[in-house]
């Protein structure tokens, strides 16, 4: 025999359960070949908080507090997908207003995400400065979200039956100001990540989810738009008062005129839905009727109402990653009999699959987060050699990407 | 292009730093010392940032006002309220609020409102400043 046929080539390289910079716990196990990656095994389920659970001892306007701290980034479209749940169940009516305001709060905060994500995109391949860069631009958008919501990220405006703050005629001025802001800035941010040259390196044919995976995986969200799948519950089946305004699903065609599927097409979309974001807000601004703000003031009456009715319902919103859904079901009581959450990662953890198969050690930190994955991942990354054993932390793993970046400079 | 990240990095450099530098420029070793210094009037403290308008801080709780109808404690979502069953009267805990102020749009004589106050910090939760009775 050969010594190739009796030697084992690859080798087992555990990532998780615990990674700091996918912010959620997930497991995977990878089978290397020298330094690219020939298989891919990922284990969910390594944290479980009871979110659920603890909804289900809490009546429903607790519950849209709970919700809202299921994610920091995402912490208006759980509550709010919550809410358009129980108004399902409750045959709730949403004044035309709230509808409008509900969705300048949804962009608001795919604006926020997804500057985050550019942000957290360029540490990853080692490009510090653009980092720091979109983290100036998302303070903008925290300072806006702070002013309209009196929150920074925990917003609190989210009400069963419509929202609890206003956009008076005097903060308008305010709004527009910022909105001018973003869109200057945009401009200085598209030309960084679309035209430099470290980011077409490192971006550029990494991490290809191909247009069938992506259907056959179910992917959602900015993932699936950027293999070419036209899918967008915005337009799908508006919700809110996007039904009235005038967009489109952004794919990365309407830029480069080709689909690859790659991180960079992936940083297209998000960038591109930015600034669709910032002119829905404006779209949202002009076309806002007068009137109520939310359909029953009076919580006492409203919790009264919840607790007659009897059914189910489902939410569905279009979260800055991805179609996020919740099932509520009332049974005349004052808690909710059941409440389950699928958030968006759910459905972009196995894309995850085709994209690293084939890919360096190195391009595990960008491709993983190209997805923009709401879980944390591992501290510790255990590279098990011929039976030794060491340890490789995420600063290690982080230096190796920016390693990469600096010998594709070269 | 290849560099399109300098000129904003030298752009950058000469820019004042964004960051107030509350309370002091540097931290002081002790910061008791320096609260104690501010009060004799030996340093200037670096004030805050201002709140916005609406900022939720610190409860403000009117118990003149309060008709003990409990619809707060039912509302909390951290059940941070708890209520005195002798007085009819309730008390917060903050260091469980959340501050979301439900408990002001639930309240019907409006003798709970949210104040500007956000510097909460403690070592023990259940210190004077900590509850509102």
């Amino acid at each position: 025999m050969s010594p190739e046929a009796t030697t084992k080539t690859t080798y087992r390289l555990p990532i998780g359960p615990i990674h700091p910079a996918l912010k959620e716990p997930v497991a995977f196990e990878f089978e290397i070949d020298g330094e690219r990656i020939v298989d891919v095994r990922v284990s969910l389920g390594q944290v479980h908080r009871s979110v659920e659970w603890a909804g289900m001892r809490r009546n429903p306007i607790q519950i849209l507090y709970l919700a809202e701290r299921i994610c920091g980034i995402c912490s208006y479209c759980h509550p709010m997908a919550f809410a358009l749940a129980v108004e399902n169940i409750a045959d709730i009516e949403v004044p035309e207003r709230a509808e409008y305001l509900r969705v300048i709060q949804a962009e608001l905060e795919r604006i926020c995400s997804h500057i985050l994500w550019a942000g957290v995109a360029a540490h990853e391949i080692g490009f510090d400065s653009v980092l720091f860069l979109t983290w100036q631009m998302r303070e903008k958008v925290l300072d806006l979200t702070e002013y309209l919501t009196g929150n920074r990220i925990t917003k609190a405006i989210t009400m069963i039956g419509g929202v609890r703050r206003d956009i008076t005629k005097d903060m308008v001025p305010k709004v527009t100001e910022a909105l001018n802001y973003f869109k200057d800035n945009f401009e200085k941010l598209r030309h960084i990540f679309l035209d430099d040259k470290t980011f077409k390196m490192r971006s550029q044919g990494v991490g290809i989810l191909t247009k069938e995976d992506a259907l056959q995986l179910c992917a959602c969200g900015p993932t699936t738009r950027a293999s070419g799948v036209k899918k967008d519950v915005r337009l799908d089946q508006p919700y809110f008062a996007y039904g009235d305004l005038d967009f489109d699903y952004v794919t990365p065609d309407i830029l480069t005129g080709e689909v690859n599927g790659d991180v960079y097409d992936r940083i297209i979309v998000r960038l591109l839905e930015v600034k669709q974001s910032i002119e829905l807000i404006e779209q949202c601004l002009d076309l806002m009727p007068a009137g109520d703000i939310v359909s029953e003031p009076k919580i006492a009456k409203l919790l009264a109402t919840l607790k007659k009715v009897k059914g189910e319902g489902i939410g569905r919103m279009e979260a800055p990653r991805g179609e996020v859904i919740h099932y509520v079901k009332l049974d005349e009581n004052e808690h909710p009999y059941c409440w389950k959450v699928r958030a968006p990662t759910y459905n972009n953890i196995l894309p995850w699959i085709p994209m690293l198969r084939g890919e360096q050690i190195a391009d595990i930190p960008i491709v993983a987060a190209s997805t923009d994955p709401c879980m944390s991942c591992t501290n510790r990354v255990a590279i098990v050699d011929s039976g030794k054993k060491y340890e490789l932390n995420r600063e290690e793993l982080h230096k190796m990407s920016v390693e990469k970046t600096r010998r594709l400079m070269k | 292009m290849r560099f399109s990240m300098l000129p904003q990095v030298f752009f950058q450099m000469f820019k004042k730093p964004f960051t107030n530098k509350f309370p002091a420029k540097y931290i002081p070793s002790s910061t008791t010392k320096f609260l104690e210094d501010v009060g004799a009037g030996r340093v200037k403290i670096i004030p805050p940032v201002e709140t916005p308008i609406d900022f939720r801080g610190k409860i403000q709780y009117d118990s003149e006002k309060c008709i003990g109808c409990k619809l707060c404690i039912k509302v909390c979502p951290t059940e941070a309220i708890e209520y005195k069953e002798k007085e009819k009267k309730i008390k917060i805990y903050l260091a469980r609020c959340c501050f979301c102020s439900q408990c002001n749009d639930v309240c019907p004589t409006n003798c709970l409102s949210m104040g500007n106050e956000f510097l909460l910090a403690d070592t023990d939760k259940y210190s004077k400043d900590l509850i509102v009775e």
